[in-house]
């Protein structure tokens, strides 16, 4: 298993490596508003609290699109070729989903790298600890997002997520803190388990460690990864998937 | 090399696609798995390669119980789905050699795997193209390709040559029959082809609505001068077959 993951994992850094202007792509839109909002939002709030609203935006993107490449394989039978070897099927996932993770890993050093040019100046165990807490998010998105494809509708997958991705920015207060928002919002946005995750990362990039807000996001992004990996080992396990 | 008993697969929405079927291919066959568009030939293939569980029955596929031991399965046969397994926008090398370490090979075993099988279905070269820049019969040999990379002893072909030039189609006669001759391979196979059945295949199975309903030789089939054709459609009768555009679902 952990040998079949590793084979899946290691062509898939290949296949994104090569792809280098994909990677840059997925990360623009973040890119863009580090540059061209980043700006006015320090006016009167910190790059502290905006990059890591940033980040998040970017794994939901990035992440919660990982699945239009599985429609791809389905389609094209690669996936089927794959699942008649016997490597087992949860490698077939993993190997995945640890692939998003690198092209997320880049995605987001671009960022922080162009955040650090700007006035960025977030402690390094922060940065650290955000990261990780990042990646592991992301990579559980991706397992979910794999499960959607390969559940729903091929073609309603891509306009459907891409849509559901911008609700989910906004409610976690990618943009704006939540406690700029009105009450019935800012209580909307606690189903959404983003928010906890970003502000987490905000108390981390502030150098706030021990806080109640950090373990909360330690503790919502362990249960989100449980459950969508949990899920997406389903998926990949039933036949016909 | 496959016995099965009682095979039946109905679907969640309730098509019976697969009733009651007994095979039995011995090692070294080759066998043709005929029947009109619809009739469950994918089914049941996907049932034999562990891609399908069946609803019922039991079958020992390669010198393993299908059911009991899938990994065993697949690790000695090889398949070749009927719409293929090729991503039009990857290289063909490095696809086929994760393939071939999915099947367990090293990646040295693996390159070196990749570079015979494609000597021997002469596609020698071809492989640093994209998937998606082959001719019909390059692409279906290169689907060939992906199956036989761990020396399986029982391959499946999935409507291999649909779609075809009688050239292209011939080609593949040659290949499908080396891989016996040469490695004692068992080769169960579907076509809609009767011409191509009677030139290669050993043995005949007919499946319709879901049940054998002739099997044999194909000269034992012709009885009273007739054609494989006539035969075909004696037994399977002349309607057109409104599943015919449901199929291919399967692949
Ligand atoms: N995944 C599926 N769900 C429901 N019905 C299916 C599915 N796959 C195939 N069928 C049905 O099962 C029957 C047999 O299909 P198939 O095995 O693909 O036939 P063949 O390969 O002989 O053309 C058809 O009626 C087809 O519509
Ligand atoms: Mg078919």
């Amino acid at each position: 298993m952990l040998r079949d993951t590793w084979v899946l994992f290691r062509h898939g850094v290949g296949v994104t490596l090569r792809q280098k202007v994909g990677v840059v792509f997925g990360a623009v839109q973040p890119l863009l508003f580090l540059v061209l909002f980043g700006p006015i939002f320090t006016t009167f709030g910190t790059w502290e609290t905006l990059v890591p609203g940033l980040i998040i935006q970017l794994g939901l993107m990035s992440m919660g699109l990982a699945g239009f490449g599985i429609v791809f394989e389905k389609r094209s039978g690669v996936l089927e070729r794959m699942r008649v070897t016997p490597a087992s099927r949860l490698a077939l996932l993993l190997g995945r989903v640890l692939t998003n993770a690198v092209t997320l890993i880049l995605q987001t050093l671009l960022l922080l790298a162009v955040a650090f040019a700007l006035g960025l100046r977030a402690p390094a165990l922060g940065l650290v600890a955000g990261f990780v807490l990042v990646v592991v998010l992301g990579l559980s998105l991706a397992a979910l997002s794999y499960a959607v494809a390969l559940t729903m509708n091929e073609q309603l997958f891509a306009p459907a997520m891409s849509t559901a991705v911008i609700p989910l920015v906004l409610l976690s207060g990618s943009f704006l803190p939540m406690s700029m928002a009105p009450g019935w919002l800012d209580a909307l946005s606690h189903v959404s388990p983003f928010r906890y995750v970003l502000e987490a990362l905000r108390d981390l990039f502030h150098g706030h460690y021990l806080t109640g807000t950090v373990a909360a996001g330690v503790a919502v992004t362990a249960v989100f990864a449980v459950v969508s990996l949990t899920i997406g080992t389903r998926v990949f396990n039933r036949e016909n998937a | 090399m496959i016995k099965t008993s009682g095979l039946s697969k109905t679907f969640d929405g309730g098509v019976e696609a697969v009733r009651d079927v007994g095979i039995s291919v011995e090692p070294g066959e080759i066998v043709g798995f005929l029947g009109p568009n619809g009739a469950g030939k994918t089914t049941t293939m996907r049932m034999l390669t562990t891609l399908l569980r069946p609803t019922s029955g039991t079958a020992t596929v390669a010198g393993h119980d299908l059911r009991a031991d899938a990994k065993e399965v697949r690790r000695n046969i090889g398949y070749v789905a009927q719409g293929g397994g090729i991503l039009p926008t990857a290289p063909l090398k490095g696809e086929l050699e994760l393939q071939g370490m999915l099947y367990g090979l090293s990646r040295q075993e693996s390159a070196a795997k990749t570079r015979e099988v494609l000597a021997g279905l002469d596609l020698a070269g071809l492989e640093t193209r994209l998937g998606g820049a082959l001719s019909g019969g390059q692409s279906r040999r290169f689907d060939i390709a992906f199956a036989l990379l761990h020396d399986p002893a029982l391959l499946f072909l999935d409507e291999p040559t649909t779609g075809l030039d009688p050239q292209s189609r011939a080609n593949l006669w040659g290949h499908i029959r080396a891989l016996r001759e040469e490695k004692g391979m068992t080769v169960f196979l579907t076509t809609h082809y009767l011409d191509e059945a009677d030139a290669l295949c050993d043995r005949l199975l007919i499946i319709d609505h879901g049940r054998i309903v002739a099997e044999g030789a194909p000269a034992e089939l012709k009885t009273g001068g007739r054609t494989l054709d006539d035969v075909f459609l004696d037994i399977t009768g002349r309607s057109l077959r409104e599943e015919s555009a449901l199929s291919g679902k399967g692949a």
